[in-house]
């Protein structure tokens, strides 16, 4: 933290040109500044490449290399911007006030630009060619992705998730997090045991499901998963639950269900608290029961908070592909497939790209009457107001 | 970690029961509620529970019988063994795979931060032309789906970018790189990033903003020494989401990074696991333990700061 001393150095600058001495000692100044600014970056890097050579050269010290990269990450950054905010004080002050907030925003928005629009561009393009990108092929992907047996489940597919991974996790949320602040001690804990799945990955919550889901046929050993003990238990066969279609589309989604209703909960949980405690007095008084309650006082007061988490919910659910991934074993005999899979099964596995890119503008597409929906709701409790 | 915000919406969400003195007509939970909860709770656990009791069984006992037979006879000795876990550290590669996790997703928290922070900074108590529409224009970048971006990221990773014979971004030569995921991360986190923080950093009060500048400072002293200490809260929030998405996400390190024993990350190392020894769970529930260890760790010390970041600008209902 070199940067906390220099700090104060900066406002001084315009008093050196107040006394309005000799013109020539205030470009030295100016000069030397410069020059000193110029070295610092080119100092910068020349430090950042080699330590970025460093970084990729295989035979170093793994344990060497991890703590050169943490401390480039980590500090680099933030050196970047204060030497380019230092550079922009060389400016006039007139242009350096009007440079000066792009850049602030530059970085993002060169960063966004060739990580994220210059790809969707390129991936509408590659949509309209064929598997290695080389020459156009009209709406020949965009055919494949419309009546291709496996791809129109995968958008069914795709549709239950929409539906009921925002549903089921927004409700039982709302239901829990309403429930949870009526407990007079525990609800901390409570929220915290809901909310923890979320920190678990996608691939470690599949471990965890497939232990519930696991199951063996007779012969191959004992079934440990927990739903065929339940069967066994009842003195019934055990069940390949991940492969009963179309039932096992649902315990997937379970899964996603499990993940992400603690998010829902604890944003909608800090909603309620923030309902004002005399509306919900009068309605008590006025003798409201506690269903009218949340009928008439609580869901109206957090829908903005609904919609922003449903939306949320629903842009997640479009993007799932790990749980069907990892999960979901051979997904199109077990008739599983999700759009995003498909997308990376197309890219990376078939090395199709035409068609992989078309599967993508698909989804992105599936998105914006989301965005839409999201907006126009704003827009309509922004006139009621 | 000096202050805290002073901010509108004051969510204690943390507090475990209401401190202020109970309103007359406030009902408080019966059974039924007391009931409700504790079902709920118990659904939301169990999986987690079967995954914990199996990681510390003995291979034997895990193959043959359910992990719920262990709750039976807790105490009996040969019932639990800690040898799963360093089976899972060295045999697994999970030591390795532990550190890359950390080398990946420490810088590709912080980057994103610093960036958006920046950016939000400039957007909510700067004046610039096109303020407005870049600021749409990055919120709607949002609903990219990130699977949309990997394929273009990795051809300019290893080509550069050309219209035609005209080349207008160089190689980069970084596939395989830690600075590549750092900046694919950084791109993937960015939109989110500076949403939430312009909606904290730009519900401010105005005239702390102002009076620092009447006495004298400039905008990065502004920033650095009252912005970024008002707004721990919303940057906390959203380091820990970050943090949480880099540190389980599997997709772009495998793409960027690799998968070779060296480079891989935990939950690749994990997925492996599964694919070769996807019936041998007292491996898989220890290996799977060890990359939820952290992040949960982080959570729960820090999750008092998610909320009211993540909330600040939203709630305002």
């Amino acid at each position: 933290m070199a940067i906390d001393t220099e700090e104060p150095t900066a406002p001084a600058e315009p008093v050196d040109e107040e006394p309005g001495g000799s013109t020539a000692r205030v470009a030295t100044t100016i000069g030397l500044r410069t020059v000193a600014v110029v070295a610092g970056v080119i100092v910068a890097i020349v430090a950042l490449g080699q330590a970025f050579d460093f970084m990729r050269d295989k035979d170093a010290n793994r344990f060497l290399v991890i703590a050169v990269a943490l401390a480039v990450g980590v500090g680099g950054i933030f050196v970047l911007f204060w030497a380019m905010d230092r550079a922009v004080n060389l400016l006039p002050q007139d242009v350096s006030e009007r440079v000066r907030p792009y850049v602030y925003v530059g970085p993002a928005l060169v960063i966004l630009g060739v990580f994220l629009v210059y790809p969707v561009i390129n991936t509408i393009v590659l949509s309209f060619k064929d598997k290695t990108g080389s020459s156009f092929v009209g709406l020949d992907n965009y055919n494949f992705v419309f009546t291709d047996p496996s791809m129109l489940r995968s958008i069914r597919n795709s549709m239950l998730w929409i539906v009921l991974v925002p549903l089921c996790a927004v409700s039982i949320g709302l239901i829990f997090a309403t429930l949870a602040d009526r407990l007079r001690r525990g609800e901390a804990v409570a929220k915290s045991l809901i909310f923890l799945p979320m920190a678990i990955s996608f691939v470690g919550a599949s471990v965890v499901w497939r232990l519930i889901y696991s199951y063996r046929p007779q012969g191959f050993g004992s079934n440990v998963g927990l739903l065929n003990g339940i069967k066994l238990g009842l003195g019934q066969d055990p069940v390949a639950w991940l492969s009963q279609r179309p039932w096992n589309n649902l315990l997937l989604i379970v899964v996603m269900i499990w993940i992400q209703t603690g998010f829902a909960m604890i944003v909608l949980s800090a909603a309620i608290k923030s309902i004002p405690d005399d509306i919900v007095e009068a309605a008590r008084i006025d003798g409201a029961s506690e269903l009218q309650v949340f009928r008439h006082i609580t869901v109206p007061s957090v829908l903005p908070t609904i919609v922003v988490v449903t939306t949320y919910m629903i842009i997640n659910a479009i993007k799932v592909f790990d749980i069907v991934f990892v999960m979901g074993g051979n997904a199109e005999s077990n008739q599983v497939e999700v759009i995003a899979e498909r997308m990376v099964k197309w890219f990376f596995l078939s090395n199709n790209d035409g068609r992989g890119a078309a599967i993508a503008v698909v989804l992105f597409l599936a998105v914006i009457p989301v965005m839409i929906w999201n907006v126009r709701q704003f827009r309509q409790q922004e006139a009621l107001r | 970690m000096t202050l805290t915000a002073p901010l509108p919406p004051e969510v204690e969400e943390s507090s475990p029961a209401p401190t202020d003195a109970e309103p007359v007509g406030v009902r408080r939970g019966g059974w039924f509620v007391h009931i409700v909860i504790i079902v709920v709770v118990a659904l939301w656990l169990i999986p987690t529970l079967g995954v914990l009791i199996t990681s510390f069984r003995p291979e034997q006992l895990a193959d043959t019988t359910g992990w719920w037979t262990a709750l039976a006879h807790p105490f009996r000795s040969g019932e639990w063994t800690i040898e799963n876990y360093k089976l899972a550290l060295d045999a697994g590669g999970f030591e390795n795979a532990f550190l890359n996790s950390l080398a990946v997703t420490i810088p590709s928290t912080v980057i994103p931060i610093t960036i958006a922070a920046f950016a939000a900074y400039a957007f909510s108590w700067m004046e610039f032309r096109g303020r407005y529409v870049l600021f749409v224009l990055i919120v709607g970048l949002l609903v990219v789906p990130l699977q949309m971006a990997l394929i273009p990221i990795l051809r300019l990773y290893a080509d550069g970018a050309h219209i035609g014979t005209l080349q207008f971004i160089p190689d980069l030569d970084l596939n395989g790189t830690l600075l590549g995921v750092w900046l694919a991360h950084t791109a993937f986190g960015l939109p989110l990033a500076v949403y939430l923080l312009r909606n904290y950093i730009g519900a401010l009060p105005s005239s702390i903003i102002e009076s620092a500048k009447i006495d004298g400072a400039d905008h990065f002293t502004i920033f650095w020494r009252l912005v970024v200490p008002l707004s721990v809260p919303a940057l906390a929030a959203f380091a820990i989401f970050q943090f949480l998405w880099v540190w389980n996400d599997l997709l772009v390190a495998y793409i960027f990074l690799g998968g070779t024993r060296d480079t891989q990350v935990l939950t690749l190392a994990l997925q492996k696991l599964l694919g070769s020894r996807g019936e041998n769970w007292h491996l898989l529930t220890s290996a799977a333990f060890i990359t939820m260890l952290l992040p949960l760790l982080v959570f729960f010390s820090l999750q008092r700061y998610f909320v009211r970041g993540l909330t600040a600008g939203a709630v305002k209902g």
